[in-house]
């Protein structure tokens, strides 16, 4: 009885090889490969970028501790993706559509701490990106931004513009349907869209073994007839490697890009999560072996870009930078009454008024 | 003046809108090349080309989110969900995304986005293609929910709902596409989201409705003004949210007495919300409690039992004479 072929099995196909993870700068600040196209002072930027957001990220695991905050989902170890995935985006034209686990990606196209730190205070009024940067609302649906992003550059597309849209997800969001549509609706229609797949290994508990069979998410490209890269996700320099191809490839026409980066989280995946449940302390701290961040600060320091103190100043100015924000986002009040009902249509339905007129009359008496 | 078909003129609509804005376009499956398994979208494709008349692949959720995307990016997608029981898959987008978008970016993202969702049974379909899927949507705030009963307001309420600002559900009664022609104007012209119509005047029992039983309606109100000399207001609300509360209280208090025609099953209905809306608005007019002829609580039969449940005229004269005769 002749039995159905499986190719991935008899023609030998290493999935692994197929799709090498792409690196440039080695995990002790060597280089093997060519650097990316930035001036000295752009990449200071990208470093202060990622310093930055670490002492961002850790103060918002303190402040959701001490219940200033609420659940918070921190991206500490990943910050080469957040930075290097946003960093070459044109501000003002192309878009982000991320997770909540983006806000460093959002930040580097142009959001605002205080309005990241507004936002998991409670005020929806977080999620208002200024005027000029195209961040979506993170989604806390599962992989359902990924066809949006498809959708915004379909549109920039019918409307002759060169717009570039990136899609963030991860390794847990490769399995609902939105993904795989999203990669169908992009190939068939040649959008210029990013599929930005951050592989941190779990989704909140659940490993890569047990979240898909294949190798690598990579390789998943090879059925929509798309380029996927692997690129290591601790490694900046790769990332935006990476991230110039795929833009540029995009904005000329040439259609969407899988991306697929290996990283880690160093903590839960949120607030109310306990990852030692999970994961060992071993692996944990065999990524931070890998960490992006002090990757980045030895190329630097070789380069004789960078010195001791110049670090000291930095991590000193980040903590004072995320101080005033803090500041400022707690000393914005309660939204209003009118907050809750104004913002849902242009102009709010008459049942909506009339609600809105119980409530206030309602707290009126309570005083 | 042009005598057409409810489907015509949602084409026309269609069609006027795509020549005044040319940030319209019509999306979906089959919608292209075919015109739409119902033609609403004939010679959209001719006229306006590939990138305007988009054939998507079978996937609603990925459509539908595609077309989210648009629509915040500045382009008005008015996409056809093939038949009623298909826009499941698409839930998430509808009431996580759609739905939210301002409201939850305060305003700075919109999406001003169409779904035109044929509906309701009566044309003897397969299942998962008859349902009333309506409710899902009125209790879920965000969107506009909006169906027309005839030609005329079907192509006046589609270009409002292509200049919304906001999402708009456009649920249309299948059954009725080509029902009848009536007088549709060739131009350009709207009929405003939230303003019922009154389809008949009558002094002695108000009937709420919608879509394929505004017609139900009417017939039961002919047949019982001829029986029995009653006269029926027919109230055609035409949009579910906005509602056009004041028109349906004045009539109530006006007659007081109601019946409320749906097709939805029975329980937990957006019908039952217009009692409560009587109960707060109007209770001491009534003179007797408010009668509600529905659909029932199952799954929207196959073809040998749909006419079991269906209403039709002669549940709504009965039901006429309940609140009669209480």
């Amino acid at each position: 009885m002749q039995t159905a072929p499986n190719p991935a099995t008899e023609t030998k196909l290493d999935m692994e090889q197929l799709f090498e993870v792409r690196r440039v700068l080695n995990p002790d600040g060597t280089l093997v490969g060519p650097e990316p196209d930035l001036t000295p002072e752009q990449l200071k930027e990208v470093y202060r970028l990622m310093v930055y957001l670490r002492v961002f990220d850790q103060r918002c695991l303190n402040l959701q501790r001490q219940g200033r905050m609420g659940t918070f989902a921190p991206f500490s170890g990943q910050e080469a993706c957040q930075v290097g995935s946003a960093y070459l985006l044109q501000k003002g034209k192309d878009w982000i559509f991320p997770t909540y686990r983006d806000h460093g990606a959002m930040h580097t196209l142009g959001v605002p701490s205080v309005n990241t730190l507004r936002y998991y205070m409670g005020d929806e009024m977080g999620s208002r990106a200024p005027e000029g940067v195209n961040a979506f609302p993170i989604s806390i649906p599962i992989a359902t931004q990924l066809v949006h992003a498809v959708g915004a550059a379909w549109a920039a597309k019918i409307k002759g513009e060169d717009t570039v849209t990136v899609g963030y997800v991860g390794d847990g969001g490769t399995s609902p349907g939105d993904f795989h549509e999203a990669m169908n609706f992009a190939a068939v229609y040649n959008t210029a869209t990013i599929l930005f797949v951050q592989n941190n290994k779990y989704a909140i508990s659940t490993p890569n073994a047990k979240q898909f069979k294949t190798k690598t998410l990579a390789q998943r490209a090879l059925a929509y007839d798309i380029p996927g890269v692997r690129v290591d996700g601790q490694d900046i320099f790769a990332v935006l490697t990476v991230f110039k191809e795929a833009i540029d490839r995009a904005r000329a026409g040439g259609g969407p890009t899988l991306i697929e980066a290996l990283t880690f989280r160093y903590g839960p995946h949120t607030t109310s999560d306990d990852p030692k449940r999970y994961r060992t302390q071993e692996e944990v701290e065999a990524w931070q072996a890998k960490d992006p961040i002090e990757r980045m600060r030895k190329y630097l320091v070789t380069k004789g870009l960078w010195t001791d103190t110049d670090d000291e100043s930095l991590w000193n100015w980040a903590k004072d930078q995320v101080n005033a924000a803090v500041t400022e986002a707690e000393s914005i009040g309660k939204p209003s009454v009118d907050e809750l009902f104004d913002y849902l249509y242009a102009e709010p339905t008459p049942e909506l008024l009339r609600q809105k007129e119980y409530l206030k009359k309602y707290l009126s008496k309570q005083g | 003046m042009a005598k057409m078909t409810l489907i015509q003129a949602i084409n026309d609509a269609l069609k006027v809108a795509m020549r005044r804005d040319p940030s319209v376009l019509v999306m979906g499956e089959d919608v292209g090349v075919n015109g739409g398994v119902f033609r609403a979208t004939d010679g959209i494709h001719a006229e306006f080309g590939e990138a305007r008349a988009i054939d998507t692949p079978l996937a609603e959720s990925g459509f539908v989110g595609a077309a989210t995307g648009m629509a915040v990016n500045g382009l008005k997608p008015v996409v056809e969900i093939q038949f009623d029981g298909f826009l499941a898959p698409a839930q998430e987008h509808v009431v996580n995304h759609i739905a939210r978008i301002r409201h939850r970016s305060r305003g700075r993202f919109t999406c001003p986005l169409v779904l035109r969702i044929p509906s309701w049974g009566g044309i003897k379909a397969l299942e998962h293609h008859s349902e009333s899927i309506e409710n899902w949507y009125v209790n879920n705030p965000g969107l506009k929910i909006v169906v027309p009963s005839n030609p005329y307001d079907a192509k006046g309420l589609l270009l409002a709902a292509i200049d919304d600002p906001d999402p708009v559900m456009f649920f249309e009664p299948k059954r009725l596409y080509r029902a009848f022609r009536g007088e549709v104007p060739e131009d350009y012209y709207t009929v405003p989201i939230g303003k019922a119509a009154i389809a008949r005047e009558g002094k002695d029992m108000t009937i709420l409705t919608y879509g394929v039983h505004v017609h139900t309606a009417l017939e039961a109100a002919e047949k019982a003004a001829a029986q029995y000399n009653w006269q029926a207001e027919v109230v055609d609300l035409r949009s579910l949210n906005p509602l056009d509360l004041d028109t349906i209280i004045a009539s109530v208090k006006k007659t007081g007495r109601v019946v409320i025609v749906t097709e939805a099953p029975k329980s937990g209905g957006f019908h039952s919300e217009l009692v409560a809306l009587i109960n707060d608005h109007a209770l001491e007019y009534l003179e007797a409690p408010v009668a509600r002829v529905t659909g029932f609580d199952v799954p929207m039969p196959y073809l040998l039992s749909e006419d079991l449940y269906l209403p039709d005229a002669g549940r709504v004269v009965e039901a006429m004479q309940s609140v009669k005769t209480y």
